[in-house]
């Protein structure tokens, strides 16, 4: 082998730990900045059409299911809660700010009880139109639902736009949610 | 004040580390003798400093001191006393701490220890340790102190983990710290050998007793990981290549290879750039095992809160380090002289096979634990590598190895036949196989019939050397005994750790065939399950110091008598909200009576059972083998130079070669 | 090639969580199966633990939906799809081999292929003739050796 050759084998280690430091120092800058999150899971929904599923209603509300989602005529954020979720109790002013600029909200009671959601509504204001009940889970299985809150934008023609896990803040709505709600209003 | 002591101790190790790496590494270079022992006199006040550092943090803890953040953070006036020292490093500030303490731990040892090595190289030594310990020092004062104080200080601390609250967990991480910041002293060796520009048959002495120390720490301390979690976790597994496990695993496994290439270059000095390679590996594995578990960036069950600038400076003081020390090897490796030549078949032959195939898992353990980042960087794809992947790919490529141990155990230096020697293992080899096919025909499975039959040849065969030297049957026996008599530990040291590996793979291969029963039970119900019954005696309730308790004693019979009553518990901790499951587990020696406690509905109890087969034997088998590793130090023959008994000192040290 | 692995797994140790014993199926084989499928899923809630191991709520609807699936008739692929369909790769311990996972399934024969080619350097550079001397040199040479 070459001298030149054999030189640069022995660099070889180097420029190794030169592209791995590059490379963790672009991941170390991506966690800080939000955008890499090693324990975040991506929705696998994004762009496609909502899966299919009915909800019975929560009490003293309408129900719904994908179809009405399709037909609703404008975009609406599908919210999954649950009286047992302390991050929803984080969220439900932010939620009611929503409500009153007008966007659409329907929530699903993920595993709860008809009365635990009575009780958390009228405790922290119920900022939905419709609320369908999911007890056993199923239609957030479809949705690929890992936890609660999770927030999905459904736009008018009921594709699914963007997914957020976690409560919503002011940070996130103004800079992620809505300028996809003025896209696609 | 003592914490404030104890910061101010930390912020003089720091100046002694500085001083240390200057001092000794100029020293050596100018080949002054005062400049060279006071390298020595620094690091031994460098460990003082911070084991005062480190002392101030668990005297806080023990006190209750919750001023002291780091207390406050991890810690209550509940807990049990043990588990407020060892509270000291359950946590990041705390751990770093330990790391760093380690590391002083080291350049003293090499300071007090190393009298046998030429003043020169011990002093270089010194200096490159005290380098990396003023770097990790810096960086626990600068962004990870435990010693900073919280004002006004709370009533009661926010308590640790309680999963965290257990003995095993008492001597989990000092153990394996020693181990995996050990590896400090070869690559500190390495480097030093750098710098001078020679590897000679010498240097591959002196560095073998520091690379086995570590090595046997670390063997001692991943095996109490894992033993923890078998007994802590509840799952009644044992390994999980959790990214965490894996970190601590890759050192190990070129330590291993380490330990073994250097054996080649005190016989032949070849191999000298390999093997220099290697000690800068290793340590560069503990280093980025620290990082990739400290920075979060990786996914793992055993997170410490992390946090990613403070992974950039880690990233930092990793770069700093590896890269420098690579690119030492880039400048000097090249001229490193020329090497000895040796058969491809031959006990070298058989060493280089060793060291390409460890390697080789290595890179595949490597290559999956980081395979997500990468992907997440060149695809922006989120994929997973989980424990299916490392078994698919390492278990076929361990055969090999723990095949070829035995063998190359005898085969001649130099130049051997590879028949005569497979032929002289006929005894194990035929004993392994009808353990094998009894296995397999009497129980009807194939992999742990193989796994059977491979711990049997790794443990009879570990042992054909000593039968080779000793001329068994083939001289008188009084020959052979006397024979047996003169042979150096070091031989015995080898056979036992590979002996002890064959244990292991036997307590693996053993928990292939565990059995399982998950049933609902009520209080006074037996339950038959794998030839013992298993009464369930009724659920009651208990408390403990933070904690409370639901306890299910479950009475063992065999044929009616009594063997145990285990104790399975649910813990729910008061303060952190938490509920532990508390495993109850019977050893036989042979098997694991393990029993799990689950929810109680309907008056009934969810009790798990297993039948654990050989699982003690995973662990004794490490013991063994780290008991190898500690035997081989003893050898007197790797302590060349050390002043002999009755004041004939001041001999000076130079290297024998290996017979 | 996925029953070598399912055996593989089986080697290293069953590691399962305190499920409900009516959680189980009938009939052993489709349980052991639904085991193994459960212990290539990851658990999202949890991270790093499979299916078959955690104990948190989601990890127990992931077991249901495996048991129904696998009663229904599914194989394990599409057991397997079902999964990414909802969750992506990322729920996937076994990760499927793809261009994106070529380099990582080629690891070991990579390593290995590596080792052996330094091996092979490394022995035809001892093997090659020493350079020749330099006038100079053999000057001083004949200089050394003639009487």
């Amino acid at each position: 082998m070459n001298p030149v050759g054999r030189r640069l084998m022995f660099l070889a280690p180097l420029a190794l730990l030169g592209i791995g430091g590059v490379g963790a120092f672009t991941l170390l800058k991506r966690m800080a900045e939000g955008d890499f999150d090693p324990r975040g899971v991506p929705s696998m929904l994004i762009d496609k059409k909502v899966p299919d599923f009915t909800l019975a209603a929560q009490s003293g509300q309408a129900g719904f299911s994908a179809a009405d989602l399709a037909g609703a005529g404008q975009p609406v954020l599908v919210n999954f809660f649950a009286s047992w979720c302390l991050p929803c109790v984080a969220e439900a002013a932010q939620l009611l700010a929503l409500k009153q600029r007008g966007v659409a909200l329907w929530g699903i009671a993920y595993k709860d009880r008809d009365e635990e959601t009575a009780r958390f509504l009228k405790q922290h204001g119920n900022p939905f139109a419709r609320i369908g009940r999911d007890a056993e889970g199923k239609a957030a299985l479809e949705f690929g639902v890992y936890g609660v809150p999770e927030t999905y934008l459904v736009d008018r023609a009921g594709i699914v736009r963007w997914r957020w896990v976690g409560a919503l803040t002011d940070v996130v709505v103004a800079r992620a949610l809505n300028p996809l709600l003025k896209q696609y209003a | 004040m003592i914490p404030e002591l104890g910061h101010f101790a930390l912020a003089l190790a720091v100046a002694l580390a500085c001083a240390q790496g200057f001092v000794a590494l100029l020293g050596a270079r100018r080949l002054d003798a005062r400049w060279m022992a006071a390298g020595g006199a620094l690091a031994l006040g460098q460990f003082i400093a911070v084991a005062l550092a480190f002392a101030a943090l668990v005297w806080s803890s023990v006190i209750d001191d919750f001023s002291v953040l780091n207390v406050a953070e991890n810690s209550h006036s509940l807990k049990p006393l043990l588990y407020k020292i060892s509270g000291a490093w359950g946590n990041h500030e705390g751990s770093i701490l330990l790391w760093c303490l380690m590391l002083a731990g080291c350049g003293a040892a090499v300071a007090g220890f190393g009298r046998g090595l030429p003043s020169a190289l011990r002093a270089r030594v010194i200096g490159v340790l005290g380098g990396c310990s003023a770097g990790f020092l810096l960086f626990t004062l600068l962004t990870s102190n435990p010693l900073m104080r919280l004002w006004p200080p709370p009533a009661d601390g926010r308590d640790m983990n309680p999963l965290l609250q257990d003995p095993g967990l008492a001597f989990h991480p000092p153990l394996l710290y020693a181990g995996y910041v050990g590896f400090a002293v070869p690559f500190a060796f390495a480097v030093a050998a750098l710098i001078e520009g020679r590897v000679d048959a010498a240097w591959g002495r002196w560095v073998r007793p520091w690379a086995l120390a570590s090595w046997s720490l670390l063997t001692g301390g991943i095996a109490l990981g894992s033993w923890w979690a078998y007994y802590e976790l509840g799952w009644g597994g044992y390994w999980f290549w959790d990214p965490v496990e894996n970190a601590s695993l890759l050192p190990w496994l070129t330590g291993t290879a380490l330990l073994h290439s250097a054996i080649v270059v005190e016989k032949r000095e070849a191999l000298k750039t390999w093997t220099i390679l290697l000690a800068i590996a290793t340590f560069s594995l503990s280093l980025t095992g620290t990082f990739l578990v400290r920075s979060g960036i990786l996914n793992s069950v055993h997170s410490f809160a992390s946090d990613p600038t403070r992974g950039v400076f880690i990233l930092g003081l990793l770069v700093i380090v590896i890269g420098g020390s690579l690119a030492l090897f880039a400048w000097r490796a090249p001229s490193l002289g020329a090497t000895g030549l040796f058969a491809p078949v031959s006990r070298e032959g058989a060493l280089v096979l060793n060291n390409i195939f460890i390697c080789s898992i290595a890179s595949v353990v490597f290559t999956g634990t980081l395979y997500p980042l990468f992907a997440e960087l060149v695809f922006g794809a989120k994929l997973s590598v989980g424990a299916p992947f490392f078994n698919a790919t390492v278990l076929p490529l361990s055969v090999p190895v723990l095949l070829a141990m035995t063998v190359g155990q005898i085969l001649p230096w130099k130049r051997a036949a590879l028949g005569p020697a497979l032929l002289r293992l006929w005894w194990a080899a035929l004993a392994a196989t009808a353990v094998g096919v009894t296995v397999a025909l009497g129980l009807r499975v194939v992999l742990p019939a193989i796994g059977f039959a491979g711990a049997v040849w790794l443990v009879l065969g570990s042992f054909g050397e000593i039968i080779e030297r000793v001329r068994l049957f083939r001289v008188p026996l009084s020959v052979s005994r006397a024979r047996l008599a003169g042979l150096s530990l070091s031989v015995w040291a080898a056979a036992i750790a590979h002996a002890g590996m064959g244990v292991t793979v036997a307590g693996i291969a053993g928990m292939a065939l565990a059995s399982e029963k998950i049933t609902a039970v009520a209080a006074g119900e037996t339950i038959a399950f794998a030839g013992y019954d298993w009464t369930m005696e009724g659920v009651r309730a208990g408390t403990g110091p933070n904690y409370n308790e639901r306890i299910a004693p479950i009475a063992v019979h065999r044929n009616g008598v009594f063997i145990v009553r285990l104790a399975p518990a649910r813990r729910a901790f008061t303060t952190q909200r938490m509920e532990t499951t508390e495993t109850s587990i019977h050893t036989t020696g042979f098997a694991d009576l393990y029993a799990v406690l689950g929810e109680e509905r309907d008056g009934k109890a969810i009790l798990r059972l297993h039948y654990n087969f050989l699982a003690p034997w995973i662990w004794i088998g490490a013991l063994i083998m780290s008991f190898g590793g500690f035997l081989s130090i003893a050898d007197r023959r790797l302590r060349v130079g050390a002043p002999a008994r009755g004041g004939k000192a001041g001999r000076t040290s130079h290297a024998v070669a290996a017979e | 090639m996925i029953r070598i692995f399912l055996l593989l797994c089986l080697l290293a140790g069953p590691a399962f969580a305190v499920s409900n014993p009516g959680e189980m199926l009938a009939d052993p084989a489709q349980e052991a199966r639904a085991r193994a499928l459960g212990q290539q899923l990851r658990c999202l809630v949890c991270q790093n633990n499979s299916v078959e191991e955690s104990e948190a709520d989601f990890a127990r609807d992931l077991r249901r939906v495996i048991r129904e699936r696998v009663t229904a008739g599914d194989d394990d692929a599409q057991v397997m799809a079902w999964m990414t369909a909802r969750y992506g790769e990322f729920v996937r311990l076994y990760p499927a081999l793809n261009a994106q996972t070529a380099l990582l399934w080629a690891s070991p024969v990579l390593a290995l292929a590596m080792g052996a080619a330094a091996v092979l350097l490394g022995r035809r550079r001892r093997q090659a003739a020493p350079t020749p001397l330099s006038d100079a040199e053999r000057t001083a040479l004949e200089k050394l050796t003639t009487p």
